[in-house]
């Protein structure tokens, strides 16, 4: 009796694992290259479409007369990175949803018509949360410069856009294979918005600024600095940006204006012990937690480096390198009172006949700091925008709070164009980040682009 | 038409499937075969339609009439087998037999679709081996004295095992196989029930630890021949029967603690001794890591688990075939691709039927020899699908053995079709038995009855 039922319930354990274990891996086992259930799917289905947020189709599989198919990419090199190719192995989206965009969850008897006129089943449809509108005005407002911009809404984690250029035209990937294997200068199939890894420069004084917060909650307001244009301790001299001379500055001003001088003045005052585990905090030197394929930032950190090192990396120079996604989320994080909710892009899958399949949604939260700390990095913010350097971005029909940074990169002095800030401040509902590559500073070139950005998402401007 | 005929036919194929198994379970409401005789004929009734229309989606997905003629033989042999067995044997227990075409008949639907040669190999098998084994309950019935030659199955297992060993043909790196005549034989499938027969009729009178250590050095070489011919899944069936049955006749909890104490420190041992046993394992672990190699298998029968859903791809529409050897131990996974995780689960219920019936009938049996054979028996089968299923589906680390009845192979099918036969041979028996007793019974209450009437007139 007692082996009939240990039998009986070995079995149903098993049984149950079967139907667990199968239903689980189903996506992790389609999208192994040794798994010929790819191939048996794509024989059956017509690859589904990715859509904007408003439906305006990103990527569209379209049968000609002689029954060959090929992918359609209406906006052509817009959301070249991150929708990505499917042809010449798969990127962006087309890489991230291949599982849901080769089944098919069309009803069956429309299934079973189809196979009666020996027609392929039309595969589910990606719902993404980008916005044309504002892709086309950052995509715009970049011009013929390189670099990225990524705009999110901190409240729930939607990426609205995100450009990296240069760009490419998805269409003609096959085409323009064989130069890009040639060219490997440009990097031009890197989605640098999540890829890319740049030096913060300046919009790291966000994290040392949160730091010395965090060390002194309540006198950090009693902080007072001398700025006469560079500041030199042990033999190791900073210069401020173009050697601009600050004069006496307190925390608020030292940040609004961005004073070099001041700021490694206070990487030499933190704990570096303290600093590294609020970096930790805030996603340094950990895989971002994002859908699609993202870099992972680095930054020097130890209690016992030396006072050069303390300076450059307060000032975000010397080894830091982050992600203009990562600095976005950071951003987010402040804008939405310490609490970074996960990035997301895609938001749900649906079958032809637009009966939703599958909902995604942020992945989770993760607490950067506490409230009180966003709230005072929020106000050091809208100064920045009320009188410091981002000024060119005052006076809209929108509050706007941001940092400047101008990265430099070579020791010619050349820099990056970095702006990262929200809108409106009062309930922030946009995050937006720009850097331009070898601009200039982020004040001249990086703010102008940030604010159209803005302004299409607001209505406001042309 | 045709295509809504193969589009619908593996959802009516899982429906009837389903029911199928549905009925195999509510037999055992009933006690006696007369009250389930509805059951049955619907059962084989499912079983037809099952059968037919996979064949129909085979034959319309290949565009090749041949198939039909092929149904039409396998028809024709299920159908002999269910009236056969019911004219010799009126007291033949139908749910064994049923359960047993079934999986016969998944079994061939299965192989024609993977391999048209070795199905037609299987079938004519199934065919010598059913007008081989149909005698056997007859065989069981009458020759009482094969309870008392246990030291004859000791030889007659261990030997041949030997001769394996010493000459063995190596399959798959394990020496498995000697061949007669050009026909492949694998003893061990065999000796399997000569196994069983000797744990029986060693221990049936006797339980004294004499016996019990008698039994145990006898199962101990076989095991070790076993194991040293690499066969793990075959000496792993033997230990486990050995261990449950020596339970069952001593009940004695010390003998199943240690057991399976001794199995778990084999099983460590041969760990650290075989290098294909660590393969396994690790394969086990982690398929993904070594996909390109120990790890091919398992991945791929995996893949075609997840592939087929819960009504499968479709007869022809998967790809079973990327998996290595799927006809003989893969054969579940081959099945839940294309055919679905409802069909497959359900040949996995209708095995387990078939297990709770074998102890039904162990348990009823009044001659504890045959109590204990059927308890072999059920351990038997019961332990080999176990193996082969948790094997495909990375429950358990693989141990390559075959699925009884569904996969290919020879002896495998030739062995479990005696097995089957033997326990319908038991089930006479025990029919005897009751219908002895019910005499007996009505004789004292006819008796008590008429000496009532005598006292009150």
């Amino acid at each position: 009796m007692i082996v009939s039922y240990f039998f009986v319930f070995l079995f149903l354990s098993m049984m149950s694992y079967i139907c667990v274990y199968a239903y689980q891996n189903q996506e992790v086992m389609i999208n192994n290259s040794y798994n010929a259930g790819q191939q048996i799917l794509v024989a059956q289905n017509r690859r589904g479409s990715i859509m904007a947020r408003d439906g305006e189709v990103l990527a569209e599989t379209i049968t000609l007369a002689d029954g060959s198919e090929v992918r359609k990419y209406p906006y052509d090199s817009l959301f070249s990175h991150v929708v990505g190719y499917s042809t010449k192995g798969k990127t962006g989206i087309e890489d991230r949803m291949n599982y849901y965009l080769i089944q098919s969850n069309a009803p069956l008897n429309e299934k079973m018509d189809n196979g009666m006129q020996e027609k392929k089943n039309p595969g589910d449809n990606v719902y993404t949360t980008l916005d044309v509108g504002l892709q086309e005005a950052a995509n715009k407002a970049m011009g013929i410069y390189e670099g990225a911009i990524v705009a999110t809404n901190p409240k729930t984690g939607e990426i609205l856009a995100m450009v990296s250029k240069p760009d490419f035209n998805p269409n003609e990937i096959s085409d323009i294979w064989e130069e890009l294997l040639v060219d490997d200068e440009s990097g031009i199939l890197l989605n640098r918005a999540a890829q890319g890894l740049y030096p913060p420069g300046s919009t790291f004084k966000i994290v040392t600024a949160l730091e010395y917060i965090h060390e002194n909650p309540s006198d950090y307001t009693k902080y007072s600095f001398t700025c006469n244009g560079s500041i030199k301790i042990d033999g190791s001299r900073i210069q401020c940006y173009h050697g601009a001379n600050h004069g006496k500055v307190n925390f608020e001003k030292s940040f609004a204006k961005s004073c070099n001088s001041s700021f490694a003045n206070m990487g030499t005052k933190v704990d570096w012990n303290s600093f590294s585990g609020t970096l930790n905090g805030l996603l340094f030197g950990k895989p971002l937690p994002f859908e699609l394929e993202s870099a992972v930032s680095t930054v020097k950190a130890k209690p016992d480096m030396t006072i050069k090192d303390q300076m450059q990396t307060a000032i975000g120079q010397g080894e830091t390198l982050v992600s203009p996604l990562h600095m976005n989320m950071i951003t987010c994080a402040i804008a939405n009172d310490g609490k970074l909710q996960h990035p997301y892009v895609v938001d749900h899958v649906e079958n032809a006949n637009g009966a939703v399949i599958k909902r995604f949604s942020s992945s989770g939260s993760t607490k950067m700091m506490s409230e009180q700390e966003s709230y005072i990095l929020q106000g050091l913010m809208r100064e920045v925008v009320e009188s410091g350097t981002a000024t060119r971005m005052k006076d809209q029909s929108y509050t706007a709070a941001g940092k400047t940074g101008s990265a430099e990169y070579n020791s010619e002095r050349d820099s990056h164009a970095w702006f990262t800030g929200f809108a409106p401040v009062e309930d922030p509902q946009i995050c937006v980040t720009v850097i331009i590559e070898g601009a200039g500073s982020g004040g001249d070139y990086a703010v102008p682009m940030a604010r159209r950005v803005f302004d299409a998402y607001f209505g406001a401007g042309e | 038409m045709e295509q809504y005929i193969v589009a619908l036919s593996k959802y009516f194929i899982a429906i009837c499937m389903a029911i199928y198994t549905y009925e195999s379970f509510s037999v055992f409401r009933f006690r006696e075969e007369k009250q389930r005789k509805g059951i049955y004929t619907r059962q084989v009734i499912l079983l037809f339609f099952v059968h037919f229309t996979s064949f129909l989606t085979i034959c319309i997905k290949t565009g090749d009439l041949q198939y039909l003629f092929f149904y039409a033989f396998q028809q024709l042999a299920v159908f002999t087998v269910l009236v056969l067995f019911e004219l010799f044997y009126p007291a033949v227990n139908r749910l064994v037999i049923n359960n047993m075409c079934m999986l016969l008949v998944i079994g061939f639907v299965i192989l024609t679709r993977l391999n048209m040669g070795l199905a037609i190999r299987q079938f004519i098998i199934v065919a010598v081996s059913m007008a081989l084994v149909m005698g056997i309950p007859y065989l069981i019935r009458r020759f009482r004295e094969i309870k008392n030659f246990s030291w004859v199955y000791a030889l007659l297992g261990i030997l041949p095992l030997g001769v394996v060993l010493a000459l063995g043909n190596t399959t798959y790196g394990s020496k498995l196989s000697y061949s007669i005549f050009g026909l492949s034989f694998q003893p061990s499938e065999f000796i399997k029930i000569i196994f069983v027969f000797f744990i029986a009729s060693a221990l049936y009178k006797s339980t004294s630890l004499l016996q019990v250590a008698y039994v145990t050095a006898v199962a101990g070489i076989h095991v070790l021949i076993l194991a040293a011919s690499r066969d793990l899944g075959g000496a792993l069936i033997f230990f486990v029967t050995y261990v449950l049955m020596v339970f069952l006749a001593t009940k004695n909890f010390l003998y199943l603690l240690l057991g399976m104490a001794g199995g778990g420190g084999a099983s460590v041992i041969a760990y650290q001794l075989f290098r294909h046993v660590q393969e396994r394992v690790q394969a086990w672990r982690d398929p993904w890591s070594v996909i390109d190699g120990e790890g091919y298998q398992v991945a791929q029968s995996l893949f075609s688990l997840g592939r087929g859903g819960l009504f499968g791809l479709g007869l022809f529409q998967g790809a079973p075939e990327d998996i290595p050897k799927v006809e003989r131990d893969f054969i579940f996974s081959a099945v839940a691709e294309e055919m679905g995780l409802i069909v497959a689960l359900c040949v996995i219920m209708v095995s387990l039927s078939c297990f709770i019936m074998f102890m039904n009938i162990s348990m009823r049996m009044r001659d504890r020899f045959y109590q204990l054979i059927a308890f072999g028996m059920g351990i038997l089968y019961i332990f080999q699908v176990f193996l082969t299923i948790g094997g495909d589906t990375k429950f358990i680390p693989m141990t390559g053995v075959t699925l009884p009845l569904v996969s290919y192979g020879g002896s495998s099918v030739m062995a479990t079709l005696m097995m089957f036969s033997i326990i319908e041979g038991l089930y006479i028996i025990r029919q005897d038995e009751g219908a002895v007793h019910v005499k007996k019974k009505n004789r004292i209450v006819e008796g008590k009855r008429a000496e009532g009437e005598k006292e009150t007139p």
